[in-house]
């Protein structure tokens, strides 16, 4: 029962310990089918090569691959691997006794409503990431025709894409302060305001989630375009000939030729809103109403210190994520596009 | 979904790779039982050691570094190197998996104090310590103490007098009554926050965990958290949760706690823009600072105690910091131990903090003058439940000593969150109660 705050500066509670999947997907990672058929093709007819030539030329990828591969295992695979053992146990994070407990600590998860509960506010972060992935959209398709200074504002919608985090969190703390940014330009306009933006649960929440677009919206624009802009341009010639207006454009050709990256941009967003957690953790701790699953799994494990259970959640987040994923690719099946 | 040969491998490295698991968890605890004996001679003393601190602050301005070089003046072939974790707990709990977590370090929360033996070594029998210093009792298992605490800390209010005064107030309130009447005071007579409340920084409300034992002047009082109900009517927590509440819901405290910001609550104490925040005597030091920076007089930050009176007198608890421990594990365990030694006996680091000695025949510091004048009783807890009441507290997921349900607390006192406090309270009660029924020592 130490008094164990003498710190000359408070704990900072800065740690970003995200889970490994939660942030290859938020990241967008492109590790997924999506960009598959490019590698499978290529391969020449085999030839009646030497045996060592031949034992090369399996073995050259896979040196290839090694340092990846290994990177992968080691800061991937293994953490899980380990995390899923740690389910199992009753473990509190230092201790160098642990025991197994079987399923215990799953079924404690699926028999404590509370700990659902949290999923509600993944509400607010779905609802935001439609909002992002429209937006993205329209930039996308907006800059991607030739729009003066196009550069500069591709620039500065993926400017967020770059800053830190953590370093964005305590930004927006300012800007959401009493008398902070936000109220000073909505005082600017006329529209002085007295609202504690972060101060009531659906106020908080709101506010978050629009940091969140924020942050979030210039890595999806960054995908559109990149997808817009392998549309080959004599399609667009063609159409106009046709008599096509920039709607027809986006209706027919834009739309159908990005779909592959546009199902990937709502798969890593429904399991974003899932498994929010940055920006939430740095602003709020998951006061007021604004815990999200993430917070609370690592709450459990690091004040909590019940590390077994927390495991347990995590691995629960894991299978919910690759459910949705499942249930969304059956709905949406992800064929090829083929435009001409 | 289809399996291919890429999943099959990738399951394949998962399964191996937890077949591995048991080599990567946990010390083993081989080396149980070690000493950190006093070294025979200062002069003959070697090694380099490694102290951890979370006093990020004096590592970066020399001032540890001056401390070494006091202390290398007794023991001059010694080398301290020192390591300032900004993020102590989370760091230090990751480390405790290896071996390699410093020589000198302070003992984390997180660890269980059955296991102290296992990752520190002993400091000496806790009947020898016991007639030195106090604290001795927080860290002893089975008649060994394992860490001492440099400093000893007081909750309380850390309060501008010139507010305090301007608004009528010149007596310490004695009742939660009188001193919610004087933030009132303050509120109409002044324009400073009558309470500060750092709800965004989440840790300074933890503290009010800390008015336990002061209210009802009662060393025994952590016992009673491990085996009653923490919440009973006129409890010590129930009397200071409810302080809280009252202050919060009759708008006596700062606009938009959310998004409150403890740096900057320093100076604007100091220049009396905010009046009162409930903390510790760690704290007046650098209350003090931030008025000498901000230009304004480091003697308006006063120090009072929990508005409440036990046979007419004032009482506060007086309890460690961080205790300093040595790593089991280390290879210089007798120069570590001489660090602790002298850090806590010589290197002045006490008074330098303002803070209340360790040694028990030393004199209270001087910012506790009015403490002296006013009869304010000071009490030390019984620690012995301690681990259980760490226990409990985890189990339940209440969190007294984390900020969460201050943080609801605050909310459900500014209308953000529903219900009623005597529910809010009574239920976390239950929480602990039904915890408290499962949880053997």
């Amino acid at each position: 029962m130490a008094h164990a705050h003498a710190h000359a500066d408070p704990p900072a509670h800065t740690h970003t310990h995200s889970h490994p999947h939660a942030q290859a997907l938020r990241a967008g990672q492109p590790n997924s089918e999506a960009l598959r058929p490019v590698s499978q093709q290529a391969t020449p007819a085999p030839s009646p090569a030497p045996r060592r030539a031949r034992a090369r030329r399996l073995l050259t990828p896979w040196l290839f691959l090694l340092a990846p591969l290994a990177l992968l295992i080691t800061f991937t695979y293994a953490p899980i691997a380990n995390m899923i053992a740690y389910s199992f146990t009753d473990w509190d994070g230092v201790s160098p006794e642990l025991h197994y407990t079987g399923a215990e600590n799953y079924r404690e998860i699926f028999t404590r409503e509370d700990l659902f509960q949290v999923f509600w506010v993944s509400g607010y972060y779905l609802v935001a990431s439609v909002i992002q992935i429209v937006a993205a959209l329209y930039f996308a398709t907006i800059l991607s025709f030739r729009v003066r200074f196009r550069n500069f504002f591709k620039g500065v919608l993926f400017f967020p894409s770059l800053v830190n985090g953590v370093a964005i969190g305590f930004v927006f703390l300012y800007f959401f302060q009493d008398g902070g940014t936000l109220d000073t330009v909505l005082g600017l306009f006329g529209r002085p305001t007295d609202h504690a933006w972060l101060g009531t649960p659906a106020s908080a929440n709101v506010s978050l989630a629009g940091v969140s677009v924020w942050r979030y919206l210039g890595m999806n624009f960054v995908l559109f375009l990149g997808a817009i802009q392998s549309i080959p341009g004599e399609l667009y010639e063609a159409a106009e000939l046709d008599g096509a207006d920039r709607r027809h454009q986006f209706r027919y050709i834009i739309l159908p030729g990005i779909k592959p990256v546009l199902t990937l941009t709502v798969i890593l967003s429904v399991s974003g809103s899932l498994s929010a957690f940055e920006i939430p953790y740095i602003m709020t701790g998951g006061a007021t109403g604004t815990e999200t699953f993430v917070i609370q799994t690592v709450k459990l494990a690091f004040q909590f210190n019940k590390t077994g259970l927390a495991s347990a959640a995590a691995v629960v987040l894991l299978l919910i994520i690759l459910l949705v994923t499942w249930v969304q690719r059956r709905l949406v099946p992800d064929d090829r596009v083929d435009l001409v | 979904m289809h399996m291919n040969r890429r999943t099959v491998t990738v399951l394949a490295t998962i399964a191996g790779a937890a077949l591995l698991l048991p080599g990567c968890t946990g010390t083993g605890g081989s080396a149980k039982g070690a000493d950190a004996k006093v070294p025979d001679d200062p002069a003959e003393v070697s090694g380099t050691i490694t102290v951890l601190t979370v006093r990020t602050d004096l590592v970066q301005d020399g001032t540890m570094k001056r401390y070494a070089a006091e202390f290398n003046k007794t023991y001059p072939k010694v080398r301290v190197e020192f390591q300032a974790l900004t993020n102590y707990e989370a760091e230090i709990k990751i480390r405790m998996n290896t071996d390699d977590y410093g020589d000198v370090l302070l003992i984390p929360a997180v660890i269980k104090k059955n296991d102290y033996p296992k990752f520190f070594a002993s400091l000496g029998t806790a009947a020898e310590r016991a007639q030195k210093y106090r604290f001795t009792d927080f860290t002893t298992v089975d008649g060994k103490v394992y860490g001492q605490s440099p400093v000893g800390v007081m909750p309380g209010f850390v309060y501008n007098k010139r507010v305090w005064q301007e608004a009528g107030v010149t007596e310490w309130p004695t009742t939660p009554a009188e001193f919610l009447a004087g933030l009132k005071a303050i509120k109409a007579r002044t324009d400073a926050v009558p309470y500060y409340t750092n709800f965004a920084a989440q840790w300074p409300l933890t503290s009010w965990t800390y008015v336990d034992g002061a209210v009802h002047c009662d060393p025994q009082a952590t016992t009673k958290l491990a085996e009653g109900d923490p919440w009973a009517e006129d409890s010590d927590l129930r009397v200071g949760d409810t302080l809280l509440y009252d202050i919060v819901e009759q708008g006596l405290a700062e606009k938009d706690p959310t998004t409150s910001n403890w740096e900057e609550s320093k100076p604007r104490t100091a220049k009396g823009e905010i009046a009162t925040q409930w903390l510790g005597t760690w704290a007046i030091i650098q209350f003090q600072d931030a008025a000498r920076k901000a230009g304004v007089n480091p003697d308006d930050i006063g120090f009072m105690p929990f508005p409440a009176q036990t046979d007419g007198s004032f009482c506060a608890t007086v309890g460690p910091d961080y205790h300093q421990a040595v790593n089991v594990h280390s290879p210089h365990k007798e120069a570590a131990r001489a660090w602790i030694d002298w850090f806590t006996d010589k290197s002045g680091y006490d008074k330098d903090n303002l803070a209340i000695s360790p040694l028990k025949d030393a004199a209270m510091p001087e910012v506790l003058k009015p403490y002296e004048e006013k009869g304010v009783k000071l009490i030390e807890l019984d620690d012995a439940a301690g681990a259980k009441v760490k226990l409990i507290d985890d189990e339940s997921e209440v969190g007294i000593y984390k900020p969460e349900y201050r943080q609801d607390l605050v909310d459900l006192a500014r209308g953000a969150r529903k219900g009623s406090l005597d529910d809010f309270l009574t239920g976390l009660g239950r929480k602990w109660t039904e915890t408290q029924a499962n949880v053997s020592d």
